[in-house]
């Protein structure tokens, strides 16, 4: 069985994230790491690889399109268990919106062989836009289960359980398909020392567009089919009022402020 | 003027509140018409309610064939109702699924896509919170029709009387559409308080309520509000998922949300940053939660809200 999972690389949340002077994200200047919720998809391959009856016979590719730093995100995956890593990388992808993203990666998903599974992430922490996936399914022509919080294989049947707005659903698929995992399915596991010296030599691939046969025309912040016009950060709330409690008296005050402001 | 197709968010025919403020927005942008998946009959009680609230124009795809196959065969149909009917722009509510058949959409039209719009303007210039809500972007689609998914309460609901004119619409659905499927499903039961992305109020607990919720819902209850989840407290067990507020919860925006027990992580924040006024109860005076709050009280939660609690009830009278 062939598993790919996608892992982006994205600026550290909990550092300063910003805007280049074209309204990119700077994914150069800033701290990066493996998106966080892209562990979570990790973990679920390298479960089904450790649950599969024989393990060997799974392969796990951890699968980026971003900048040359990006390596980092494959390389946590590699220290995690992946078998194998590939990043496409190509100064012409900068500032490329999902459109784009989603094409790159449907092209390098059909250069490593259409895998059995394609696992994501739910949403980047960046662009967090959970849109992704569904656009690799569309492209390679899979039927998508996504937003997994629990997954359940047998054979090439999938099933899921999902928390949908209205309702808790059991989603089931058969392979080959696009799966995207929650950070319900479980805490991601932490690179042994093992695992860290093993990902060194793990085979590691870099593809540029030309690999893939992607015209560089396609992709990129000038073909964008959407365009950002301005970007602001937000205007730092005021500080409120912060009262301390003393026998009952944060309560009184908490009904004053509430009935000022008309909420009661 | 274009038609703007408004897909509707629907429980078996009961509409649900996004749909309407999506019906506001697409005034802005031409004749708003809606798109309804399901039965005919369905789809004429829906019209009804769709007209009151802008709908000139309801297109009803029989969703027989399609129903539980999830997203790939509502794209398919709603790509060959854009061939149809050109419109100017296609919103969708922001969820699992809003997103997701957008996704799809946006391949098959060849056309932009924008997520998570929290508003719109003339000329479909969006607007969105990014960056765990630190900072706002101001975006446009520029290639094909431009879909939009916009998230909850980002318009008022208006009430204008549209004709609502129910057009049967076929689509022709490939098999290769129909792989994925709901094979089960357990509708939520209903809370009897509002929904926690449409509710005007939000109350919610963490770590800090070591488990329980009574005071945070007694409060919710007092202010008609709906309840909220930090993820500690749905890893702990103590609520469902579906309560959680931030990234990987729910976003929320309500004009107040008071977070009790609730330390303020990016994460967390991410999904009720942008709510209009903010308190907290903490008993940690140090707590990141205060940088954030118009009004805080430093306290312990299980003292403070039931007292409040009493206090707001017999204002009420
Ligand atoms: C990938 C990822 C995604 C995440 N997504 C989310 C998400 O969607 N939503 C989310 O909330 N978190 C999310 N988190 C978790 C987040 O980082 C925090 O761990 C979490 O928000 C903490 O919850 P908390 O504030 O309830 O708990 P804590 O951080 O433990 O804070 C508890 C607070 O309660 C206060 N307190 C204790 N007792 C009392 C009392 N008696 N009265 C008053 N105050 C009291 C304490 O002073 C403290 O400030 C995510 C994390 C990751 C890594
Ligand atoms: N540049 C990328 N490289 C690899 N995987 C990606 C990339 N962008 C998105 N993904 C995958 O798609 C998921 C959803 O991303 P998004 O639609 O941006 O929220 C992520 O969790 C990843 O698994």
């Amino acid at each position: 069985m062939n598993i790919v999972v996608c892992v982006k690389y994205v600026p550290d949340a909990t550092a300063d994230r910003k805007f280049e002077e074209d309204n990119t994200v700077d994914r150069v200047g800033v701290d990066g790491l493996l998106s966080e919720l892209d562990e979570y998809a990790v973990e679920q391959a390298l479960q089904l690889k450790e649950k599969a009856e024989s393990p060997e016979d799974v392969t796990v590719t951890a699968l980026c399109v971003g900048p040359e730093q990006a390596v980092d995100a494959v390389r946590k995956a590699l220290q995690m268990g992946a078998d194998k890593g590939v990043l496409v990388t190509d100064d012409a992808i900068a500032g490329s919106d999902y459109v784009a993203t989603s094409l790159v990666l449907a092209k390098a998903v059909e250069k490593i062989g259409v895998p059995d599974l394609v696992m994501c992430g739910m949403a980047s922490t960046d662009a967090s836009g959970s849109v992704v996936p569904a656009m690799l399914a569309e492209r390679l022509g899979l039927p998508q289960v996504t937003f997994a919080s629990k997954i359940e294989t047998q054979g090439d049947q999938v099933r899921i359980k999902r928390d949908s707005d209205t309702a808790t659903e059991v989603i089931g698929g058969t392979m080959p398909l696009v799966l995207s995992v929650t950070d319900q399915t479980g805490e991601a596991r932490y690179p042994s020392f093992k695992g860290i010296m093993a990902a060194k030599k793990k085979p590691m691939e870099t593809l540029s567009l030309a690999d893939i046969d992607v015209a560089p025309s396609l992709v990129g912040l000038s073909v964008s089919w959407s365009e950002v016009e301005e970007t602001a950060a937000r205007p730092p709330r005021t500080a409120g009022e912060i009262v301390t409690d003393e026998d009952g008296s944060g309560a009184g005050a908490l009904t004053e402020f509430l009935v000022s402001k008309k909420f009661i | 003027m274009s038609e703007v197709l408004v897909v509707v968010d629907h429980v078996d025919g009961a509409i649900r509140k996004p749909t309407f403020e999506l019906l506001t927005l697409a005034r802005g942008l031409g004749e708003p018409a809606a798109v309804f998946f399901g039965s005919a009959d369905a789809g004429a009680t829906a019209a009804e309610q769709l007209g009151k609230h802008g709908a000139e124009k309801v297109y009803v795809v029989d969703d027989a064939e399609i129903k539980g196959y999830l997203v790939a065969p509502k794209a398919e149909a709603l790509a060959q109702l854009v061939e149809k009917a050109s419109p100017a722009a296609v919103l969708l509510v922001s969820g699992y699924e809003g997103k997701e058949v957008a996704a799809r959409l946006a391949i098959k039209t060849e056309s932009g896509l924008i997520t998570d719009a929290v508003d719109l303007a003339e000329g479909g210039v969006t607007t969105q919170s990014v960056f765990a809500g630190n900072y706002t972007v101001k975006a446009k689609v520029t290639k094909g029709t431009p879909i939009i998914t916009v998230k909850p309460n980002s318009a008022q609901v208006e009430e204008v009387g549209a004709a609502g004119t129910v057009e049967a619409f076929t689509a022709t659905i490939s098999d290769a559409a129909k792989t994925a499927q709901i094979v089960a499903q357990q509708p939520r039961k209903a809370s009897g308080r509002p929904e926690l992305t449409e509710a005007a109020i939000v109350v919610s607990g963490g770590r800090g309520t070591g488990g329980n919720f009574e005071p945070i819902e007694g409060l919710a209850d007092a202010l008609g509000a709906a309840v909220g989840a930090s993820r500690a407290a749905v890893d702990s067990g103590w609520m469902p998922h579906t309560f959680q507020v931030g990234q990987t919860g729910k976003t929320v925006s309500p004009q107040l949300y008071v977070a009790n027990g609730i330390s303020g992580a990016i994460q967390h924040r991410a999904g009720m940053q942008t709510s209009k006024t903010i308190v907290a109860v903490n008993k940690d005076e140090e707590a990141p939660i205060f940088e954030l709050v118009d009004f805080g009280v430093v306290g312990d939660l299980h003292a403070v809200l039931p007292a409040a609690t009493e206090a707001i009830n017999q204002r009420k009278g």
